[in-house]
């Protein structure tokens, strides 16, 4: 039996809480929706657009009725609910509907204050708030000329914007001295002034609204001062108010708005509330990304899933009018205590400021120019400290010019150009994914275009082409999961399977409720890495888990067949080996014999049939070139043949080789070991790299070559050989404990910062733990080769084809 | 209409597939882990994968060349990408245990 939720309010912040409550829970209830309009979900912040001729109303929808009837919720559109009893447990509507409920959440989101005023209720005076109110002005335009809009903020200036593009003479009443004092400074405020006059828009500053003129409809405006203006449509747009009649009526404890805790509970058992009709810590929120937070802690309440609740929003807004650019966040005046940084350019129409308090960013203005709006909001959030770096805060780090941020870079692409290398996905399709198909996140581009599905490089072009059509705003900042199965991140599932000793995949995708019952190709193989390495002698290799390359022990190429990589140690062979090799070579006709990037030498072309007898006539090891493992220690010769060695980097790069080989880490690892500081094997772009120097070593890790190029850092200079080991095998299992599957060490160390790293290693008793349960893991480890090849059953698995006598069947 | 027996249930491991070749199309027969069984070609539309080497997730299959996803039960595409893979029907018979392909006249002529 299902419980019954009721939702009173079919705007953005309910909806969404559904939306992810479905996420979360999909079967957990049974939903009744009840709105008002006689539409379903729309973006109510896309009217300016709708207004503007940019959108139309149909383009703005975001949940349309398919989706009300796909997820078997039913949607009363039209009926305003009027009574909740919260004894009885019953919603009742204007249109004398009673629908029970278990739980219920009020989003009724706000109304548009209007001005108590004589002459208010005269025929063309509206509110800017819905559908309604915009084909009211889109009629209006048709017959009649002069607009006046009362309220000078944000919403005002939208509602101009569109006025004018409807061809009204438009006048802006605004009772301050100057215009969006809320969000902007007196100087950002005036280049805007100026901006809009130049777009045609009139404005009437610190002017009190007197009264509303006319007979039967408006047809002007009367201030304080005793001047007038004529008007012939007057749109109201001086605030909003939390939507709270509902609420009252039914006896929920209300202040300004719907008193809700952390979790959106109101004082009434099973009353929640969501939206801009919700109070939380004294704040009603009026701008959309907070109260999808909101939502999001609505639904987890719901679903049932732990969480630490909503802990409240730092906002930004920016202004939806073409042509003009306004970025604002957090506390953007000068206190006292407070220092700011400012630019201005009147070349470019271009002024910056960053207000900055004990060491931290708490507020922005940017006009002309907000690409830098993402980042700066960004800081004000987290709150890092950039005592000291103050101005590269504004000015990046070549204070004045420098270069283009990652906003304008992707702005200035062309739609043709790739974004995503891999997938070959375009700029134009990511556009159209996030304005037809509603892509708010990452997470929705990669599932709808594949871009940043592969290796994951395009991620901040993506973010920041998200951050380029919707704006600051718009983007959501969903918590990501392993993958889509489920929102769990790394650390939480690790902890899991520590906490509840669970031991096998299905386990775990039971307990934690993955979405789909087998989860998919990206967690799968996580979830067999991170048991292996919570449980390595417990845990049985999920082999069904495993990418193709890690079970069938070879790459599998283009063609499907695969490479035949043996293990040789440090890249130095013996003539003997090389032998072998080649007459496998010639037996086996192989196409491409290759010297590899790693200093070892490739078999290409190998049927899978053919595998484990190659493997056997080679009797050599794997050297793991397909694994989520050590790859291989590249050396130079070092000081047994170069004149300027310091020390033996092959004897190094053979010992490293042969304690770090065959054990699973998160990702690839690459290691090298240079005899010298010219340091030949490169071991700077290595995932741990050892340079030798007169009398000790250096080690240097988080260095990648790849993808993402990064030069590795020096975590420490030691002595003695054994010391390089004793370091290497900590950071190693270091590694393999903390880092998310399939990351390389590079981004690993630029997530959790070098430093901690660092920290985590400088005890010898940790290093030793550490190390010890590094070997512990290795020692359990076999060369799989060997044991193919000396096992029927294993060796049966390769044989791909079955032709068993095929016998027709007589039906 | 043919019915061919191409295997013992035992012959089969969960999650896994076995290949036979009708004329010129070899089929993926995959085994899942609810025991029953499917079976499509093992030609992923995209650029030829072998789809009895990827990871089968309840009903669908992980193309492991770039990750396209496939389900079993139609050989349809799924969503980003787009195509459609030939499937077959396969059956289990209960009393012996064999495994049974069932090949329409449209499979065999094609073949």
């Amino acid at each position: 039996m299902k419980k019954k939720l009721v939702l009173i309010g079919n705007g953005m912040a309910g909806m969404n809480t559904i939306e992810q409550l479905l996420k979360l829970a999909p079967n957990q209830y049974e939903i009744t929706v009840f709105g008002s309009e006689p539409h379903p979900n729309y973006n109510r912040i896309l009217l300016s657009s709708v207004l503007a001729g940019d959108a139309d109303i149909k383009d703005i929808v975001i949940n349309d009725w398919d989706y009300y009837k796909e997820n078997g919720i039913t949607l009363h559109a039209g009926h305003t609910v009027n009574k909740i009893d919260t004894a009885a447990k019953l919603v009742k509507t204007d249109t004398g509907l009673t629908v029970p409920y278990d739980d219920v959440i009020i989003a009724t989101g706000s109304l548009p204050f209007m001005l108590p005023l004589p002459g208010a209720d005269k025929e063309g005076v509206i509110a800017f708030r819905d559908i309604k109110d915009c084909e009211t002005m889109i009629e209006a335009s048709k017959k009649y000329k002069k607009a006046v809009v009362i309220g000078g903020g944000l919403l005002g200036l939208e509602a101009a914007r569109g006025l004018l593009n409807l061809n009204m003479e438009v006048s802006v009443v605004h009772i301050f001295k100057y215009l969006m004092e809320r969000q902007l400074d007196e100087t950002a405020s005036r280049l805007l002034q100026k901006e809009l006059e130049s777009q045609g828009m009139n404005f009437l500053l610190e002017k009190n609204t007197d009264s509303i003129l006319g007979k039967k409809r408006v047809t002007g405006v009367r201030f304080k001062d005793g001047t007038e203006v004529e008007a012939d449509l007057v749109v109201m747009a001086v605030g909003i108010r939390p939507n709270i009649a509902l609420a009252k009526e039914s006896g929920v404890e209300i202040n300004r708005g719907i008193v809700v805790n952390d979790y959106m509970e109101t004082n009434i058992p099973h009353v929640y509330s969501v939206g801009e009709c919700a109070e939380h810590r004294g704040i009603a929120y009026g701008l959309v990304a907070p109260l999808y937070e909101q939502g999001s802690e609505l639904a987890k309440r719901l679903a049932g899933v732990e969480s630490a609740g909503y802990q409240g929003s730092v906002v930004s807004t920016k202004l939806k009018v073409s042509g003009v650019n306004v970025f604002s966040a957090g506390q953007f005046t000068d206190e006292p205590g407070t220092r700011s940084v400012k630019v201005q350019d009147d070349f470019d129409g271009v002024y910056k400021k960053v207000v900055i308090k004990d060491g931290k960013v708490i507020g922005s203005v940017l006009f002309g120019d907000t690409s830098d709006g993402s980042r700066l909001f960004a800081m004000i959030r987290s709150g890092e400290d950039v005592t000291g770096k103050e101005k590269q805060v504004l000015l990046g780090d070549s204070a004045g010019g420098g270069a283009k941020s990652g906003v304008d870079y992707v702005a200035s692409m062309a739609n043709d150009e790739i974004i995503c290398g891999c997938n070959g996905v375009s700029k134009g399709t990511i556009v159209n994914a996030i304005n037809e198909k509603g892509c708010t996140s990452v997470n929705d581009v990669k599932y709808c275009t594949k871009a940043s599905g592969s290796c994951g490089g395009c991620k901040p072009l993506v973010a920041d082409l998200l951050t380029h059509v919707l704006g600051a705003d718009g983007v959501k900042s969903v918590k990501e999961g392993i993958c889509g199965c489920t929102t769990l991140g790394r650390d939480e599932v690790v902890e899991a399977i520590r906490k509840m000793k669970l031991t096998t995949s299905k386990e775990v995708m039971n307990v934690l409720e993955w979405k789909n019952p087998e989860g998919c190709s990206k967690c799968r193989p996580a979830l067999n890495y991170y048991l292996g390495m919570v449980w390595p002698e417990e845990h049985e290799d999920e082999k069904e888990s495993r990418f193709v390359n890690e079970r069938n022990h070879g790459n599998i190429q283009k063609d499907s067949t695969y490479s035949v990589i043996p293990r040789i140690h440090g890249g130095v062979t013996t003539a003997k080996d090389l032998l072998k090799i080649a007459n496998v070579a010639v037996k086996y006709n192989v196409e491409t014999v290759k010297i590899t990037g790693a200093q070892r030498i490739g078999l290409y072309g190998i049927k899978k049939e053919d595998l484990p007898s190659v493997w056997e006539e080679l009797d050599m090891t794997s050297g793991f070139a397909y694994g989520k493992s050590l790859r291989a220690v590249k050396t130079c010769v070092g000081q047994t043949w170069c004149r300027f060695g310091t020390q033996d980097s092959m004897k190094m790069g053979i010992e490293l080789e042969k304690r770090l080989e065959r054990l699973y880490t998160p990702a690839k690892t690459k290691v090298a070991v240079s005899g010298c500081p010219r340091n030949c094997a490169e071991a700077t772009i290595k995932d741990l790299g050892v340079v030798a120097i007169d009398g000790g070593w250096e080690i240097y890790i988080g260095g990648n070559g790849g993808t993402d190029v990064r030069p590795a850092e020096l975590l420490v200079k030691v002595k003695e050989e054994d010391e390089v080991i004793e370091w290497t095998l900590a950071y190693f299992q270091y590694y393999r404990e903390n880092a998310n599957y399939n990351e390389r060490t590079s981004k690993w160390v630029e997530r959790v910062g070098f430093e901690s790293i660092k920290k985590a290693l400088e005890k010898q008793e940790d290093r030793l733990a550490l190390k010890e349960r590094f070997e512990k893991a290795a020692s359990l480890t076999k060369d799989p080769w060997a044991e193919i090849v000396n096992n029927e059953e294993l060796r049966k698995s390769y044989e791909s084809i079955i032709t068993p006598e095929l016998s027709a069947i007589e039906n | 209409m043919k019915r061919l027996i191409i295997g013992h249930q035992s012959e089969f491991r969960e999650r896994r597939a076995r290949l036979v070749h009708i004329g010129n199309t070899e089929i993926a027969i995959f085994k899942l882990s609810d025991g029953g069984y499917r079976a499509i070609e093992n030609l992923c539309p995209h650029k030829n994968g072998k789809l009895s080497e990827g990871i089968v997730c309840d009903h669908h299959v992980f193309c492991p060349l770039h990750d396209w996803k496939i389900d079993l039960n139609d050989g349809l595409v799924q969503a980003p990408d787009e195509g459609c893979v030939k499937s077959f029907q396969v059956e289990m018979d209960e009393q012996t245990g064999n495994v049974i392909l069932v090949l329409s006249d449209t499979d065999i002529l094609a073949s």
